[in-house]
């Protein structure tokens, strides 16, 4: 019991250097580094907002905030697991010498993207109040799907590490997967559009357009998510990470063979 | 302290390290294997006692370091057991973990943690690494950016203040010039007259028959002796002769 608990604390020391280290690495070390981070999707923002309230005349409410709120949650996805991906193969020279639970890698990884999105939180926050919104007890709920988010990158970041350490083109594949992603995610087109239609229905199929319409209900509508909408988001979240565990659980040992 | 019973370790082979998913389906479908199996380590079965330094001999390729990584618990064992009681510290590669990109300081510490350190004892033994692997003045720099002399010699300072109950080496003994190597080998010999258990992989035969009480041999994944350190060395050295 006592060794574990040591083993435990160990972990965690472990764990803070490793995310001390990718966090240095990924931001070079310097304020004009995270800034930079920071910079990129406004600069998105900025474009996608323009072409689509000028160039295509979108005259939803809070657009910029509809749009931001998609694109915040998308973009931590993609980034998070395409990093998570290479997490076991760029740590080969450490998995193969030394003692070290393997999931630390990727999590560490994980982190690293999870400062920068919780940077770029802060922005929305400060656009949503520029936008006229006001903070209500409901902004509370967010931690909810942010959390299930989590999860579910979790999950999913210990799925393709796994595929990458034995497929190399998963990273070409996964390419191509989150570009179509993308375009099934409501992130810029209005989802009303497909109301009654049976698309409407397949969205419910894509956890990342559950957790953005969470985030757009409580902060554009001020309207607290139903019960199965909650009991969704969990739901994906969870399969994810359950699949993700079993695939680690199962193969880890043979990481060491193809790294 | 340490036993080893009847443990072997089938390897993965194959050209797999660069298959892709198109080409696996490919092979699958024309019922090509993909993967080959290799005994690295067959039916190895031996223990340690407290104290005593175990040192492995055997030609190039014959499961030396397979079979610290089974006991480092790296690598598990395909069939048998291995038990160890207490603490390990396996030192398989003295520059793992070590990021070129970081500052010698920042480094001191995520190697240190990596070796089994805490927090604390790194900051309070922090003074004696930078002076020991005589790097005062280059802790802010970069690490890629020292000598690979000056690399090896914090690598091996960091390690040495190892305190395991059992030891596990790689040939990692002996780093840097002769005024360092003399000051390393006084530190390894401190380390191990402290009553630590070591299991010792080398190919400097002197190396062997001066430190370890007892060694193992290995050729192929087979044992091909165990016992008193004098007789097997000599009959390794024998058969390296003829070989």
């Amino acid at each position: 019991m006592k060794q574990s608990f040591k083993k435990l604390e160990q972990y965690q020391f472990v764990f803070s250097e490793l995310v001390k280290r990718d966090f240095n690495k990924r931001y070079k070390r310097s304020i004009l580094g995270i800034l930079w981070s920071m910079l990129a999707p406004l600069f998105q923002l900025l474009v996608m907002s323009f072409v689509f309230k000028r160039v295509f005349g979108n005259s939803m409410e809070h657009y910029t905030i509809y749009l931001f709120s998609g694109q915040l949650v998308f973009n931590y996805f993609k980034e998070a697991t395409n990093n998570g991906m290479s997490s076991i193969m760029s740590n080969a020279g450490i998995i193969t010498k030394v003692t070290v639970p393997k999931y630390l890698f990727l999590i560490s990884k994980i982190m690293a993207a999870s400062i920068n999105f919780i940077l770029t939180l802060a922005i929305f926050f400060l656009f949503t109040i520029l936008d006229g919104i006001s903070f209500t007890w409901k902004f509370l709920l967010l931690l909810y799907p942010v959390f299930c988010l989590f999860l579910l990158i979790i999950g999913a970041g210990l799925i393709l590490s796994a595929l990458y350490v034995f497929f190399k083109d998963i990273q070409y594949l996964y390419d191509i997967f989150t570009l179509a992603l993308m375009y099934f995610t409501p992130i810029f087109y209005n989802v009303h559009i497909f109301d009654g239609s049976l698309t409407a229905r397949l969205l419910y199929l894509n956890p990342l357009f559950l957790y953005i319409d969470y985030i757009r209900s409580i902060v554009i509508a001020g309207i607290v998510p139903s019960l199965t909408s909650h009991l969704y988001c969990l739901f994906y979240s969870l399969f994810v990470l359950r699949i993700g565990m079993w695939i680690y659980k199962k193969y880890n040992y043979m990481f060491l063979y193809y790294i | 302290m340490i036993h080893v019973d009847d443990v072997s370790v089938k390897y993965i082979l194959g050209d797999i390290k660069e298959l892709s998913l198109k080409e696996f389906f490919i092979r699958k479908m024309r019922r090509e294997t993909i993967t080959q199996e290799f005994l690295a380590l067959n039916h190895i079965t031996f223990h340690v006692n407290k104290g005593e330094l175990l040192g492995i001999i055997g030609s190039n390729g014959s499961g030396k370091s397979t079979i610290l990584k089974v006991l480092s618990g790296i690598m598990p064992p395909s069939t048998g057991f291995v038990s160890i009681h207490g603490s390990i510290a396996p030192i398989l590669e003295l520059s793992a973990g070590f990021d070129g990109e970081m500052t010698v300081k920042e480094n001191i510490f995520l190697r240190g943690a990596l070796l089994g350190y805490t927090k604390a004892f790194i900051s309070e033994r922090y003074e004696e690494i930078i002076s020991f692997s005589e790097l005062s003045g280059f802790e802010d720099v970069a690490f890629r950016k020292l000598s690979s002399g000056m690399k090896s010699k914090l690598a091996f300072a960091l390690a040495s203040f190892v305190t395991p109950d059992v030891l596990i080496l790689d040939e990692v003994l002996s780093v840097g010039d002769i005024a360092f190597r003399k000051k390393s080998e006084q530190r390894m010999r401190e380390l191990f007259d402290s009553g630590v258990t070591t299991i010792l992989v080398s190919h400097s035969m002197s190396q062997i028959r001066e430190m370890c009480t007892s060694v193992l041999w290995l050729e192929a994944g087979r044992m091909r002796g165990i016992g008193g350190t004098k007789e097997l060395c000599d009959d390794y050295e024998q058969y390296m002769k003829t070989k």
